[in-house]
């Protein structure tokens, strides 16, 4: 008895999330069309240094860059130029999504120490 | 010691620029001391925690753990604000003509110290939590704190402390009967920019991408790393390349308050009262 009052929901609930998931997944269809263009970029800190310093992208494409802390203290990845700011701990690796860009030269920073500078370039 | 010095200092200033106001536009009312010592208490803790727990809050939600509560403590922020503002142009005037002894004006008012009271812990937070980062990070670094880093510590938050009196102690110096717009348009600025500062998180975060182009770039007037840009950040939510949707939500959180002070405001004898003065 138990059973049956429960599978019945069950039935029509899974046939709402089936609805659902379609639903979403077409809703989704465009944004993952154009999420397959985004270009990602790694890039390293160690020792108040960017590695590498420059970074390369093309234009009008979104971009998301990968920073991996290797250094011995804790690092904010910033850029008013790109529009991000985020704590990465030591050890840790962030990931910042940067929209399409026109052409020109971009640049970021460790804002806890600004002697670390680093630059996107788009030709 | 001098980097210690700097980055205390330039978190300090900027939770003090807002813990200077909160300060003056409650100057007067019964128990805000409690309130506001309770604000930047409750905030200090919370940046603790929060610095405790900045690796495991990033990976979260795909990553961006970090935007999304920086996106959530902002927009919640941004409601107490409205609601202190919309609150005080309902009863602000009646507090200021010391009608504020009445029981029931005393209950309200300690609800919107609560609100006030809360937005100084969401800025001691945010503010507090790099502090303990950077320096946790420097101690790590170093294998220990270092006499030279707590000196340059506590002189940054000494100098920050200073910033936060001075505000204070130049608002209050504002006449009375200018004190309650300067600071209710104060209070609607710091809650616009804190909204166009969260967009800025879903944006970073790609929980928003409408409208996401840079609309303008004055970062060779006025830099976003610079020290007024900085303190322009805090106080009216100032980007030197702000996007189409933050100036959107920028105006539209403006527009709002003002249509709610308007709506919930006080009935509009008493300015006229206080013309034939």
């Amino acid at each position: 008895m138990i059973a049956v009052e429960h599978s019945v929901p069950r039935t029509a609930g899974s046939g709402i999330a089936v609805a659902l998931l379609v639903g979403v997944a077409l809703a989704l269809v465009p944004r993952a069309v154009a999420a397959e263009d985004t270009v990602t970029l790694s890039l390293t800190i160690k020792d108040h240094k960017f590695d590498p310093a420059e970074l390369h992208a093309p234009a009008n494409t979104p971009i998301d860059i990968k920073i991996k802390n290797a250094g011995d203290i804790v690092m904010e990845f910033e850029s008013s130029d790109l529009h991000f700011e985020k704590i990465v701990p030591v050890g840790r690796e962030g990931v910042v999504h940067v929209r399409p860009q026109q052409p020109g030269r971009y640049n970021f920073f460790d804002d806890f120490h600004h002697e670390t500078q680093g630059y996107l370039i788009v030709p | 010691m001098l980097a210690a010095l700097l980055i205390v200092f330039r978190e300090v200033f900027e939770a003090g620029l807002i813990v200077g106001i909160v300060m003056a536009v409650t100057a007067g009312v019964p128990g805000r001391t409690l309130w506001v010592t309770g604000g930047v208490a409750a905030g200090v803790l919370g940046a603790g925690v929060v610095a405790l727990f900045t690796g495991a809050l990033s990976e979260l939600f795909g990553g961006n753990g970090q935007e999304i509560f920086n996106a959530s403590i902002l927009a919640f922020a941004v409601v107490m604000l409205t609601w202190h503002n919309v609150w005080m142009a309902r009863h602000g005037r009646e507090m200021a003509a010391e009608l504020h002894a009445a029981g029931e004006a005393v209950v309200e008012g300690s609800k919107s110290l609560a609100a006030l009271g809360a937005v100084v812990a969401v800025a001691v937070l945010r503010e507090g939590s790099e502090v303990v980062l950077f320096l946790y990070g420097v101690a790590a670094a170093q294998g220990g704190a270092s006499f030279a880093m707590v000196i340059g510590g506590f002189v940054g938050l000494f100098l920050g402390a200073l910033v936060c009196l001075a505000t204070y102690l130049g608002l209050v110096s504002i006449p009375q009967r200018y004190l309650f717009g300067v600071t209710s348009a104060l209070i609607a600025l710091l809650a616009a920019g804190m909204a166009a500062q969260a967009i800025a998180f879903l944006e970073q975060a790609n929980i928003l991408t409408a409208l996401d182009q840079t609309v303008w770039n004055t970062s060779w007037l006025i830099s976003d790393s610079s020290f007024l840009g900085r303190g322009l950040h805090t106080l009216i939510g100032y980007v030197d390349q702000p996007t189409a949707m933050q100036l959107i939500v920028y105006a539209a959180t403006l527009a709002v308050m003002i249509v709610l002070m308007k709506l919930f405001g006080s009935p509009p004898e008493r300015p006229r009262i206080a013309a034939a003065e």
